[in-house]
C-alpha cells in the first residue's frame, strides 16, 4: 500500500515539474535574466550531475579523489571531446573503469 | 508535402531526425534502467510496481533515491526528497518553453510527461537549422522513453540475478559527460560548469541530493555575472 502511494506522489510531483512551464506558466513573459539565466542550465546541471560521480565512491559515500572513476571519467571527456560520440565515450570510460577498479 | 501524422509540414523528417539522434544514447540509458528496476526490486517493490514506478514516476534519480529510502523513511519525506531531485524538471520545463509555441494542450502535457535530461540535452543540441524542433523533441523522448521501459523491465525480472561488482551504473554519468562537452562553448557556460562541480563535490553530504540543486543554481549565478560582465565591457 505504502509502495504504491510512493509510486503516485512521485509521479503526480514529478508530472507537475515537468509540466510547470511548458504547461502551466505558458504565455507568460519571462524576465530578461530568467531567460538568459536559462542558457547556462545544461552547463551547469550536468556538471552537478557528473563531478560527485568522478570524486566519491558510490554506496559507501566517502571522499575518493584520483581514484579510477576520475581517471575513467577524465578520459571518457578526451574522448568525448575528440569523437562527439557517446559510444566511443561509455566505451573507453567503462572499459578504463573495470582495467583500473 | 504535409506529413498526415504531423502538424506542421517536414514534421516527420524532424521526427525521426530527432529519433535517431538518441540512438547513441541508448546503450547509456540501458544500463541505467536495469540499475533502477534491479534496485528498486531488491528494496522490495514487486517486479509489478518497479514497472509502474517507471511508467508512472518516469524519473530514473528519483527512482534510485526512492528505492534507497525505502524502509527507513516516511513517504511523504521520499516523495518530497525526490521532488528535489526533480526540481531540474522545472529548469528544462522553463528553458523549453520558447519552442513550444503553437503546440496544443493536451499534447503539450504528453510532451511535458516525457521531459528527461536525456531527451532534453539532445533537443537543445540539435542542429541550428532544425525547422521543427517540438517534432525533433518528440522523437528523442519516444525512443528514451521505450529505452527507459524496457531497460527498468529487465532490470525488475532479472532482480538479484546480476553481479552487483559490474560498475554498470557508471555509464551515466559517462553519458552526462558526452552531453556535456558540446555545450561548453562559451566563457559563462564553462564557468557555470565549473562553479557547479566545486560546489555540488564541496556540498556532497546534504540530505536529499541538494548539493546537486545548489551547485546548479550556483554555477548559473556566476555564468550570469560574467556574462552581464562582459556585455557591460561591450
Amino acid at each position: 500500500m505504502t509502495i504504491w502511494l510512493l509510486i503516485l506522489g512521485v509521479g503526480a510531483g514529478s508530472l507537475m515539474l515537468r509540466a510547470s512551464f511548458l504547461v502551466l506558466l505558458r504565455g507568460r513573459k519571462l524576465p530578461e535574466g530568467v531567460i538568459l539565466s536559462l542558457g547556462l542550465v545544461p552547463a551547469a546541471v550536468l556538471a552537478a550531475l557528473i563531478a560527485p560521480e568522478l570524486l566519491y565512491t558510490p554506496g559507501t559515500g566517502t571522499f575518493a579523489p584520483f581514484g579510477p572513476r576520475l581517471a575513467a571519467g577524465l578520459l571518457a571527456a578526451a574522448v568525448a571531446w575528440k569523437t562527439r560520440n557517446l559510444l566511443l565515450t561509455l566505451i573507453a570510460g567503462l572499459g578504463l573503469l573495470l582495467i583500473l577498479d | 508535402m504535409t506529413e498526415p501524422c504531423m502538424s506542421s509540414p517536414g514534421g516527420s523528417s524532424s521526427f525521426w531526425q530527432g529519433l535517431r539522434a538518441f540512438v547513441p544514447l541508448v546503450p547509456g540509458v540501458m544500463p541505467f534502467g536495469m540499475v533502477a528496476g534491479i534496485a528498486a526490486v531488491q528494496a522490495g517493490f514487486s517486479p509489478l510496481q518497479s514497472m509502474a514506478f517507471s511508467l508512472i514516476g518516469y524519473a530514473g534519480s528519483a527512482q534510485l533515491v526512492a528505492a534507497q529510502m525505502l524502509g527507513q523513511t516516511p513517504a511523504l519525506l521520499i516523495i518530497l526528497a525526490t521532488l528535489v531531485v526533480n526540481l531540474r524538471f522545472a529548469m528544462y520545463s522553463a528553458s523549453m518553453l520558447p519552442l513550444f509555441d503553437g503546440v496544443p494542450l493536451a499534447r503539450r502535457w504528453l510532451l511535458a510527461y516525457g521531459l528527461t535530461d536525456q531527451s532534453y540535452a539532445v533537443t537543445m543540441g540539435r542542429p541550428a537549422a532544425e525547422p521543427h524542433p517540438v517534432a525533433y523533441y518528440t522523437g528523442a523522448t519516444v525512443l528514451m522513453w521505450l529505452t527507459w521501459q524496457v531497460g527498468t523491465a529487465t532490470g525488475a525480472l532479472l532482480g538479484a540475478g546480476i553481479p552487483a561488482s559490474w560498475p554498470l551504473e557508471f555509464a551515466v554519468p559517462l553519458s552526462f559527460i558526452a552531453l556535456l562537452v558540446p555545450v561548453l562553448k562559451s566563457q559563462p557556460q564553462v564557468l557555470a560548469a565549473g562553479v557547479s562541480a566545486v560546489i555540488a563535490v564541496a556540498a556532497h553530504s546534504l540530505p536529499f541530493r541538494l548539493n546537486l540543486i545548489l551547485g546548479a543554481v550556483c554555477g548559473m549565478a556566476a555564468g550570469l555575472l560574467v556574462q552581464r560582465w562582459k556585455e557591460r565591457q561591450g
